[in-house]
Formats: C-alpha cells, sequence, structure tokens
C-alpha cells in the first residue's frame, strides 16, 4: 500500500478508547504495516473529548491526521462524532456508538443534548453507521465491551482477517475478559458485515 | 512488524527502555504530564533505582548525587519542573558529571496539560548544554542512549527534550544492545571540579567554553545531524516532530535534520543554505533556531509564516508555506462542549461545594484535579499559577490587604502539590504570621497525572510501603497551632471547619481527607451508589450545583410536571445514574427532600 490510512477515534474520557485503538493498531501491524498513534493523557482524560489518531501505511511519519484525511471516524458517543466532522472527506466511513453522555452543561439541565449531531454529517452524504455498542455490549455479558463492539464493527473496513483480531485479544487482554471481549467482536462485526 | 525484537511502544516506553539499556542505575523524577510514564515504566525494569522525588529540583539533585558517585543517572520533568530545577541544572553545567547524566524535559505544545507553553531549548542555550532531540519513539530510544555517551565522553549534563507527540505517541521500537557506563562506582573526592566556590567555579567556567568548542565539532560531525538530499528549490531545516510534519507536506525538499538542537553546526547550515534557493526553518514554538541562524549571517524564512504558538502539524507546515494549498474542509459542528470534570464522588467537590458558597472570599488555588473546582458550576477558584503558588499568593494577599482580607483568604492545595513547593509556603505563612487560611486536599495521591504515589501516601514508586510524612503532624511542628482535619464528603462538618478557620485570628489549616475514587481501594471496593426517588424530589436543584457526573437534570413543562405528579411550578426533577454513583454521599448530604437514598435502604 501506497497512500496511507487513518483511523480517528473519538469519544469521552474513560470509555476505553486507548484499548480499542490498541488491538486496531496491533492488527495493522501484524498486516506488516508501519503505524503511528497518537493518544491523549493527562487532564483530558477526566470526562473531557479525547481522540485517539491511528495512522497506518508503507512508511508514516506524522502520528497526526490531517484535517479532511481522516478516513475512518470511528466515535464512542453520538455527538462527539460531529466534533470531528472537520476531519472528514467525502467518502469517510462513519461509525458511531449511540450511547449519549451528556456534557456539563446538558447534565445541569442549561441545554439539551444535541440528538440529531449526526444530521451534520449525513448531510455533507457520509454515510453513517450507528452501532448500538452499549446494548451489545451487554448481551456480551460486559457493559464495558462497548469498546471491543466497535473494533468489531470497523473490523469490516479493513483487510485483515478475523483470526488476526483474535490472536490480539487472546494475547493482549487481561485473561478474565478475553470471553467478553471475543463475544463483543464477533456481535460487532455482524452488524458491518 | 513481523520480527520479535521490534515491539509498540509510546514514546516514553522506549524512553525508558532506552535508559536501561544504557545502564542507567539511579532514576529520579517528579510526575507531570507529558513525562510521566517515562518513570512509571523504567520503575518496571531490574538492576534500576527508581523514585518520585517531591519535586523536580530535588529529583536531579538525587541524579546529580548519582552521577558523582559514578553511574549513569536520569532525571525526568515536564518542562514546567525545569523551572523548579533551574538551580541545580545552571550549576552542575559547571561541575560536569562522572556517570552519564541526562535529564529529560518534556514540553507541551499546545498546552495539552500544562499552565504554559515555554520552550526549554531556550535552556540549553542558557544553560550552556547540549541539548537533543529526537523526532519519535524509536529514534528517542536510541538518541537517548547516545545522550549518555556524550554526557561522559564530554563530561557534561545533557539535556534531552521531548514533546507531547514523542511521549504519548506509539510507534514501532527495536530492542537494543545493552550499554554500561565506561566510569567506575565510587566515592572520588575532586574538588576543583565539584565545590563550586567563585575560585572554583571561575576555572569550571572556563572548561564550560572549551567544552562547547568540542560540541560544536561534534554537532558538525554528522553524528546526530543529517542532510536528507531532495529538490533544493526549498530547503528545510527542522527538528524534533515538526520534521515529521515538513516530511509529510514536503517528501521531495532537501532537508537538514537537527538531532542536536544546541549547538548548532555553523558551518553544516552556512553549507546548507549556500545549496538552497530557498531557506525555511520549521520549529514549533520559539524561534530558537531561527534566530540562532539568523545570528550567523544567513538569510531565511521561519516564524514569518509558521506560527509562533500551539502545536504544529502536516496541514500547518504545508499551508503556511504554500497557503493556496489549503483544503476546503467541512466547517465545524455546533456542539456542546466537553470539558473534563471532577470524578463522581471525588473528595474535591466537597470542598469546592462549600467554597463556592463563600462569595467574598479569594480562593486562591494550585495545580492538580482540583484545579477543575474553576469550572462550572463550582466556579469556585480565583487564581491558579504554578505549583505551591496557592499558598504564597494568599499570604501576599493578606499583607497587602490588612484588615480588608480577614477571613476572606483561603488556599487550596493538593498533597502532592504541598509537598512538592506548598511547605516552603507554610513555613513562610507561619513565619510572617499570615492571616490566610489553607486548605490541604489530601486525597493520598498526586490524581491529575494518573494516581502517582507522593511522600504522603505511604507507597513508594514500585507501590512498596514507604515512610509516609504525616500532614497534619508536619503543619503543627512547623507552629500551625489549628490543625483540622474532616471528610470532605461530610458536606456540613466541612463547612463547620472552614468557617472556623476563616473566623480565627491566626494562620490556620484544614486538611480534607478522603482517598481519590480512582485507587484501588476505592474502585475495587464493593459498588454501592445512592439512588433518586425522583417522586420525592422537588425540583430544587441543590444536589445537581455539586456538578458531579452521575446526577443529571431532567427538566419538564409545566404539563409534564403534572401529568408525573409533581406541582405545576416544578421545573425538572434530578436523577443519579447508579453505574456512575460512587457513593460518595456528598448528595445525599445535601437533599432536604428525602430523594436520595443509600440503594437497598
Ligand atoms: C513544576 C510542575 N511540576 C509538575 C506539574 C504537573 N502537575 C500538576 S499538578 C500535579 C500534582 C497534583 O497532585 P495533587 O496536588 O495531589 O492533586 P490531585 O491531582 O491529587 O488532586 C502535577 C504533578 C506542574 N504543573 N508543575
Ligand atoms: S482522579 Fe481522583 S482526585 Fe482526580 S477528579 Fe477523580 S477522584 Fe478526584
Ligand atoms: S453519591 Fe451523589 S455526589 Fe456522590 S457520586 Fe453518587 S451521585 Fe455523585
Amino acid at each position: 500500500m501506497s497512500t496511507t490510512g487513518n483511523i480517528l477515534f473519538s469519544g469521552v474520557g474513560g470509555q476505553g478508547i486507548l484499548l480499542a485503538s490498541e488491538i486496531t493498531a496491533y492488527a495493522l501491524l501484524s498486516a506488516g504495516y508501519d503505524a503511528k498513534k497518537s493518544e491523549v493523557h493527562g487532564m483530558a482524560q477526566r470526562g473531557g473529548s479525547v481522540t485517539a489518531q491511528l495512522r497506518y501505511g508503507k512508511k508514516v511519519y506524522s502520528p497526526l491526521i490531517e484535517p479532511g484525511k481522516a478516513d475512518i471516524l470511528v466515535s464512542f458517543e453520538l455527538m462527539e462524532t460531529a466534533r470531528y466532522l472537520p476531519y472528514l472527506h467525502k467518502e469517510s466511513r462513519v461509525l458511531v456508538n449511540s450511547q449519549q453522555i451528556k456534557p456539563p452543561a446538558v447534565a445541569n439541565g442549561q441545554i439539551a443534548y444535541p440528538v440529531n449531531a449526526l444530521d451534520s454529517i449525513t448531510d455533507q452524504g457520509i454515510d453513517v453507521v450507528v452501532v448500538d455498542a452499549f446494548d451489545i455490549a451487554q448481551e456480551a455479558g460486559e457493559v464495558k465491551a462497548a469498546n471491543v463492539v466497535m473494533v468489531g464493527a470497523m473490523s469490516t473496513f479493513l483487510p485483515m482477517a478475523v483470526s488476526v483480531y483474535e490472536e490480539i485479544i487472546n494475547t493482549r487482554v487481561p485473561e478474565r475478559f478475553r470471553e467478553v471481549n471475543l463475544k463483543a467482536f464477533a456481535a460487532g462485526r455482524k452488524i458491518t458485515d | 512488524m513481523t520480527d520479535e525484537s521490534s515491539l509498540w511502544m509510546s514514546g516514553n516506553e522506549a524512553i525508558a527502555m532506552g535508559a536501561y539499556e544504557a545502564g542507567v542505575k539511579v532514576a529520579s523524577g517528579y510526575p507531570g504530564t507529558p513525562s510521566t510514564e517515562i518513570m512509571e515504566n523504567l520503575s518496571k525494569y531490574e538492576g534500576v533505582y527508581t523514585e518520585w522525588a517531591p519535586n523536580e529540583k530535588v529529583g536531579l539533585e538525587v541524579a546529580i548525587g548519582a552521577s558523582f558517585a559514578g553511574v549513569r543517572a536520569l532525571a525526568t520533568m515536564k518542562h514546567v519542573g525545569v523551572n523548579v530545577a533551574a538551580d541545580p541544572l545552571f550549576t552542575v553545567s559547571y561541575t560536569g558529571v562522572r556517570g552519564g547524566l541526562v535529564i529529560i524535559t518534556a514540553d507541551d505544545p499546545e498546552m495539552h496539560s500544562s499552565q504554559n507553553e515555554q520552550d526549554n531549548r531556550n535552556y540549553a542555550y542558557a544553560a550552556k548544554l547540549p541539548m537533543l532531540e529526537p523526532s519519535d519513539p524509536a529514534e528517542a530510544k536510541e538518541m537517548l542512549k547516545e545522550a549518555f555517551e556524550l554526557s561522559e565522553r564530554l563530561d557534561t549534563p545533557v539535556l534531552f527534550r521531548i514533546t507531547t507527540r514523542i511521549a504519548h505517541v506509539k510507534g514501532i521500537v527495536t530492542k537494543g544492545e545493552m550499554l554500561s557506563s565506561k566510569v567506575e562506582c565510587g566515592i572520588e573526592k575532586s574538588p576543583a571540579k565539584f565545590v563550586m566556590l567563585p575560585a572554583l567555579a571561575r576555572n569550571r567556567r572556563k572548561v564550560v567554553e572549551e567544552r562547547m568548542i568540542e560540541l560544536v565539532k561534534i554537532a558538525e560531525s554528522g553524528e546526530y545531524n543529517r542532510i536528507e538530499d531532495g529538490d533544493r528549490k526549498r530547503g528545510f531545516i527542522t527538528a524534533g516532530v515538526a520534521y515529521l510534519y515538513v516530511k509529510e507536506a514536503f517528501p521531495d525538499a532537501a532537508v537538514l535534520k537537527l538531532g542536536m538542537c544546541w549547538p548548532l553546526p555553523e558551518n553544516e547550515i552556512k553549507a546548507f543554505a549556500a545549496t538552497v534557493d530557498e531557506l525555511i526553518i520549521v520549529e514549533e514554538l520559539d524561534p530558537f533556531l531561527e534566530h540562532h541562524i539568523k545570528a550567523m549571517g544567513v538569510e531565511c524564512h521561519g516564524k514569518d509564516c509558521i506560527p509562533n504558538q500551539g502545536e504544529l502539524n502536516t496541514s500547518i507546515v504545508r499551508t503556511s508555506i504554500d497557503p493556496d494549498s489549503a483544503p476546503e474542509l467541512f466547517a465545524p459542528a455546533e456542539l456542546p462542549m466537553r470539558p473534563p470534570n471532577m470524578c463522581a464522588g471525588c473528595p474535591h467537590r466537597g470542598v469546592f461545594y462549600n467554597l463556592s458558597k463563600m462569595k467574598d472570599v479569594f480562593v486562591s488555588g494550585d495545580i492538580g484535579c482540583y484545579t477543575l473546582g474553576f469550572l462550572p458550576p463550582l466556579s469556585a477558584m480565583d487564581s491558579c499559577v504554578c505549583m505551591g503558588a496557592s499558598v504564597t499568593i494568599a499570604h501576599g494577599m493578606a499583607k497587602a490587604l490588612g484588615d480588608a482580607g480577614k477571613g476572606k483568604l483561603i488556599s487550596v492545595i493538593g498533597d502532592s502539590t504541598f509537598m512538592h513547593t506548598g511547605i516552603n509556603g507554610l513555613i513562610n505563612s507561619v513565619y510572617n504570621d499570615s492571616t490566610s487560611v489553607l486548605v490541604i486536599l489530601d486525597n493520598r495521591i498526586t490524581a491529575m497525572t494518573g494516581q502517582q504515589n507522593n511522600p504522603a501516601s505511604g507507597c513508594n514508586i514500585k507501590g512498596e510501603a514507604a515512610n509516609a510524612i504525616n500532614i497534619e503532624k508536619l503543619c503543627k511542628a512547623v507552629g500551625v497551632k489549628h490543625v483540622e482535619v474532616v471528610d470532605p464528603h461530610d458536606i456540613k462538618a466541612c463547612k463547620t471547619a472552614l468557617k472556623k478557620a476563616l473566623e480565627l485570628d491566626e494562620y490556620a489549616v484544614v486538611i480534607s481527607r478522603a482517598p481519590c475514587v480512582l485507587l484501588p481501594e476505592i474502585k475495587n471496593a464493593e459498588h454501592n451508589p445512592y439512588l433518586t426517588t425522583t417522586e420525592n424530589c422537588q425540583g430544587c436543584g441543590t444536589c445537581v450545583k455539586l456538578g458531579c457526573p452521575a446526577i443529571s437534570w431532567t427538566p419538564m413543562t409545566k404539563d409534564e410536571a403534572v401529568a408525573k405528579g409533581y406541582k405545576e411550578k416544578q421545573k425538572g426533577y434530578a436523577v443519579i445514574n447508579e453505574v456512575q454513583c460512587n457513593g460518595c454521599g456528598q448528595c445525599f448530604a445535601l437533599c432536604k427532600f428525602d430523594a436520595i437514598n443509600r440503594k437497598g435502604e
């Protein structure tokens, strides 16, 4: 592959974006790509908006995705998807967890949650796939595995085989969460397969 | 990434590995984003002594001591930490080293987690020290090892600068060979080198200048700096992460990449400049390279096009140089902000809720998770400058205001920040008879940077039991007569303690003590949340004003209120999210209508 692929993960601090981006990164690496990933640590992780930026290709220099160049946006929270609209292009693929986490001004009752936030993306002709990752994870046995449901749903956008992800979950996830995560991955993948 | 020795690592993990491979024996640091994970990871390697120091000056001096004893030593800190450590830094430049000594400064362009955006390359110039600057995790690991070799070779401490986009970027890193110090560990007395009295320091001052000449030769040798040939119409000089952006924005251009950003290779720069039609210096933050290159008499572009604030990225670099290349982007959607917030059940909230009710009190704040008490709905912090400054600023205000400040000045500081530099301010406040009140927010840990132990925590960097400084005894020993410990979750007791301290005619300390909810003892405890009995809720909104992320407000129209059996004028009701609630009981303490109760009670 000559060009570089760009995957943007977005959501709220504490939603497991780091693990999701790690599994994806390991899958790309085992397929032989070079990769770089930028993470957010520190203050913003206390419930603020967070992203992880994953870039892969033959040789990757910059760890940051340029505006207008995200090929895949995986958002773990509904309205957080729209925050990264300037990163998208016409052919971007967007996956959204339908979960809503109220930002302070909404929780205080000052303003309403922007339930139609995805319109700003679909209005541009960009296809958005909404995943009820929370419910699916709950069914799989652990709500915290919603992040892996999203990885599963995204896996059909990338060339790696299912076995690659399974191997990563089996080797990189603590043993007591493996089973649930494998289930969550499979359930997520079904959605886009 | 097929071969075994290749690893997927963050810059900070790679640096820890580099320190291990370089044969570092002693490492000391104080947490600070984006540097923290270096020490955390290094502490997991066998054969390296690691510690959290109470502050960066202490940490650097510990590393200097280890170097004087003949082992390789590392000090790590965030950019502002170097300000704290600047005193030993400038003089260890004169003494030089025995075992290799490297000081890592982790700068934070864009201020992702910092109070300022200072460019610490300026310290290399000011302290007359070499500075190495890698571009990515793989290079960081290799370069750190070279830094130790350089340190011993030229008898110099070496500054090593990383930025957030190296520290917190993951990339492929290769395991390398183990090195060891060329110096023998042991006591060696060399007063002429180590005792910096004026007469001896004057001699060392000369050595520093001679060393700089040697360093320039190394800079010229191409050991750290390289030319990547390409189109010479436009040539770039760049360093650090900016190099990566240049490579992507202008892949065909000739580039002089500086791995050593101080001192500069004047001859090589001049020679490179002579072969390109137009020379552009691309660097984040200050025009550091640009100023020094212009001082060589070399004509170049730099901050006339590249921004001098915030982070760069490929697109900023490209469009600053070729404005016509700016792509058309989708306009940003209008969305509510999502700033960070203190966790559900955070002990700090109990104190800040009370402070938010004291409208005529000036809250002199400090840095830590509790700085979030500044944000609405609490909005209870009136200043925040640097670590430790809460105590001293309140004292300064007290002296300036005299009687007008009595009962109106409170400083708030975390336990780690108190240990860092708050203690000095406390001593001053006692000595010089302050009338302000000091609130120490003791959540047992350095929380903001990710739960590191500190001198009051009772554990060391590895989590093993350690001596714990007793904060109340310390305050008393220093001479504070009124020291009261309160549970911040008990909102009323907390209010009483604060009021009482404010009314006293002497310096008073209130210690708010309850653990951070991200500590294992709380995280692994039985989940025992509070629940809302919504039919009892009268819509007073008191609990919502705590700003706890587990509590949300459901607004109602008149009709909805009536339909739900509420009074017509009730505007909404509060709901606790059971999964998020950490059971601290603060909202329970505030609710007058029996609408909040422990689950199952
Ligand atoms: C000189 C300096 N060193 C390090 C930091 C990074 N830093 C900011 S606050 C803080 C400590 C916070 O711990 P504590 O005072 O216990 O408050 P908590 O976060 O636990 O509420 C650190 C390490 C800094 N801002 N300045
Ligand atoms: S990490 Fe700890 S101190 Fe920081 S906001 Fe959360 S509970 Fe409070
Ligand atoms: S008890 Fe109340 S204030 Fe404490 S965490 Fe639960 S909802 Fe928040």
